[in-house]
């Protein structure tokens, strides 16, 4: 197959429609609004069912209500608007509709600006509703990477009942790449047995997230958690480079973990044992592996344009068995590879460190 | 005096040994767009009416089996459990934008919301104008009873000035706490809205207008009108602090005052 080349966000879009996507409602928000004006020009084609909303809030609703019809729904937004979509992937959670978000993040807190940002890590990964829930987040590196995940995304969302969420930088948004595009998905024409059709020759099913009994409540909640339990279990997903014998690892996600691609190379070029452990799934996070690596490097570097959110995902998982350092750039800054090469360098004991003493601090 | 035999299909039945048992006609009966769920609702609340009126249409229009329900956040929020009919419950004030999301991916399909004061007036603002706006094929039940029913009678943007709340202890101050929102008449103007009225639950005689008007609101949507909203005036006996029947001459002397009822717009093919 030909390789053509694709805005991050158009790709994304294309992806989307390629994976099966039947409806798309969404709002304007910099850095992801080529992915609306795409889905605007294109699903009209198709002949698939396009709203430009009034506001986040508008959107996500629309989504779940397309979403309890049983139809493969998106939207996708940046990080101030998925602030305002949370109470909807609350709901669509708690009443286990299927539906697939895209976020390309930006720099916060409040307003912050239009740069790439990796700041809502603990929003999508930790708390991406009120109420207990994880959404199934994944972070791609490249754009083709996106595109691959992408088209995963609803037969995710559609096997488990659940939220699939493609979270990105607006780096990769913005970007241009060469890209492979998958072909069209074909799926069948049987809505679920859940949905909502008409309740023509049957009785009515109903879609809601409201349990007031406590019992009821929690038996949705234990329900939900071992369902959670199972994607932990199936869905994790890590690139490793260079990390079968390092000595010292970098841990990174998204843009800075495709930077970390080549710091590692750097470093290895430059004579120190280094490897990159790249979380692709955040939620449900590849604890497994990176709990075996542990074992075996003697220090962690977690990169991030944050100030050290997945960070606190690898200090539990590593548990003091080695230092864990951080560096980190925000507010639109991306962290380069003559800053990380240094702060993964530096991870190597000094003689004084030697003697037990705690090792420098990389400053954030 | 010699009576005329009546004509055989105008006779009464004869009472007789040979004769078959009167036959019982039935006049009255759940709709079957109604579960036989017993509701939820105070004594002497209009909800459970308008629920009915509603279910009698849908029965009407014959569309039961392709009609998805909405349901609020307030005291309908358990409305899917009454109406015989696929549905589903959205967060507050959002029920126009899941209406939506459902309409745009079920043309076919007969969509309604059934929302309160608080839910459609307050929290859900934006989303019923701008549903009205587009004019989503949706049908709209607003319920009007001027105060949160199921948070326990405070005061909501339908609140008549003056009237004593829970958040209103000292009686609705218009300068401080805003006057009454005429939001009917506001989304009247919308450029989507094919039916957009007000109708009361205070007697029988206005409970009749009221299911007409629904039947109207529906009627916009099969058509492919626009929206299609009946905003209508209901009774809160329990945070009113009154009896049923004072609670209805609540709604008939000091509510209609402030929220005319009326047609604020029909659609041409709408009339008459
Ligand atoms: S609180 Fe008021 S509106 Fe709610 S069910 Fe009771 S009487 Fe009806």
């Amino acid at each position: 197959m030909t390789k053509t080349l694709w805005k991050g966000n158009e790709a994304l879009a294309e992806a989307a429609l390629r994976a099966g996507a039947e409806a798309y409602f969404g709002y304007p928000i910099t850095p992801q609004t080529e992915l609306l004006e795409y889905m605007a020009r294109r699903m009209p084609e198709l002949g698939l069912a396009f709203l430009q909303a009034e506001s986040e809030v508008g959107a996500i609703n629309m989504v779940y209500g397309a979403a309890c019809a049983g139809v493969r729904a998106m939207t996708s937004s940046s990080s101030p608007g998925v602030s305002l979509m949370q109470e909807g992937l609350s709901y669509i959670a708690g009443s286990e509709v299927p539906a697939v978000i895209v976020d390309i993040m930006r720099g916060g807190p409040g307003l912050g600006n239009i740069q790439p940002s990796q700041g809502d890590y603990f929003q999508m990964v930790k708390s991406a509703g009120h109420g207990d829930f994880h959404a199934i987040v994944l972070a791609p590196a490249t754009i083709q990477e996106g595109v691959d995940l992408m088209y995963e995304s609803f037969e995710l969302a559609f096997r488990y009942r659940t939220l699939v969420t493609l979270l990105a930088d607006g780096s990769l948004g913005q970007m241009m790449e060469p890209v492979e595009m998958p072909p069209f998905k074909s799926w069948p024409a049987q809505r679920p047995s859940w949905a909502l059709t008409g309740a023509k020759d049957r009785d009515p099913r109903i879609i809601s997230s409201l349990h007031l009994g406590a019992e009821h409540l929690e038996a949705l909640n234990l329900h939900l958690q071992e369902k959670l339990g199972g994607i932990a279990r199936q869905e994790t997903r890590y690139e490793t480079l260079y990390a079968e014998d390092a000595d010292y690892l970098l841990v990174a996600f998204g843009t800075v973990g495709r930077i970390g691609r080549s710091v590692v190379r750097q470093a290895r070029a430059a004579g120190l044992k280094a490897g990159l452990f790249r979380p692709i799934s955040l939620w449900p996070f590849p604890e497994a592996a990176l709990d075996a690596l542990a074992d075996q490097v003697k220090g962690v570097l977690v990169v991030e344009m944050n100030a050290g959110q997945m960070l606190e995902d690898v200090q539990r998982i590593v548990r003091n068995r080695v230092p864990v350092q951080f560096y980190g750039r925000m507010g639109g800054s991306i962290p380069l590879p003559d800053e990380i090469l240094p702060a993964l360098q530096g991870l190597q004991p000094t003689p004084r460190q030697q003697n037990g003493r705690r090792p420098r601090q990389v400053p954030a | 005096m010699a009576i005329a035999p009546a004509p055989p299909h105008l006779a009464p039945p004869l009472a007789s040994a040979s004769a078959p048992a009167p036959t019982l006609q039935v006049i009255y009966e759940r709709p079957e767009a109604m579960t036989e769920a017993s509701t939820h609702y105070c004594p002497g609340c209009t909800h459970g009416i308008i629920h009915r009126l509603v279910a009698e249409v849908v029965d009407e229009m014959g569309v039961r089996e392709r009609t998805i329900s909405v349901a609020p956040v307030g005291c309908a929020v358990l409305a899917y459990q009454y109406f015989n009919v696929d549905g589903c419950e959205a967060a507050h004030g959002r029920a126009p934008a899941m209406a939506t999301g459902l309409k745009r991916v079920l043309p076919d399909h007969i969509i309604f919301t059934y929302q309160g004061d608080g839910d459609l007036a307050s929290i859900g603002g934006n989303e019923i104008l701008h549903a009205c706006a587009r004019g989503e094929k949706i049908t709209v039940i607003f319920v009007n009873n001027a105060v949160y029913g199921m948070t326990g009678g405070q005061m909501a943007p339908t609140t008549l000035p003056g009237m004593v709340t829970t958040s209103s202890p000292y009686g609705r101050d218009v300068l401080t706490q805003g006057g009454p929102i005429h939001i009917t008449e506001m989304l009247a103007m919308m450029p989507g809205v094919a039916y957009a009225v007000r109708r009361s639950m205070h007697s029988p005689a206005e409970i009749r207008k009221t299911k007409k008007a629904i039947r109207k609101a529906f009627e916009a949507q099969q058509r492919g009108l626009g929206l299609g909203l009946v905003e209508v005036l209901s009774s809160c006996p329990t945070n009113w602090r009154m009896t049923a029947t004072e609670s209805l001459d609540f709604i008939r002397d000091s509510m209609i005052p402030v929220y005319p009822l009326g047609d604020f717009k029909v659609h041409s093919e709408l009339v008459g």
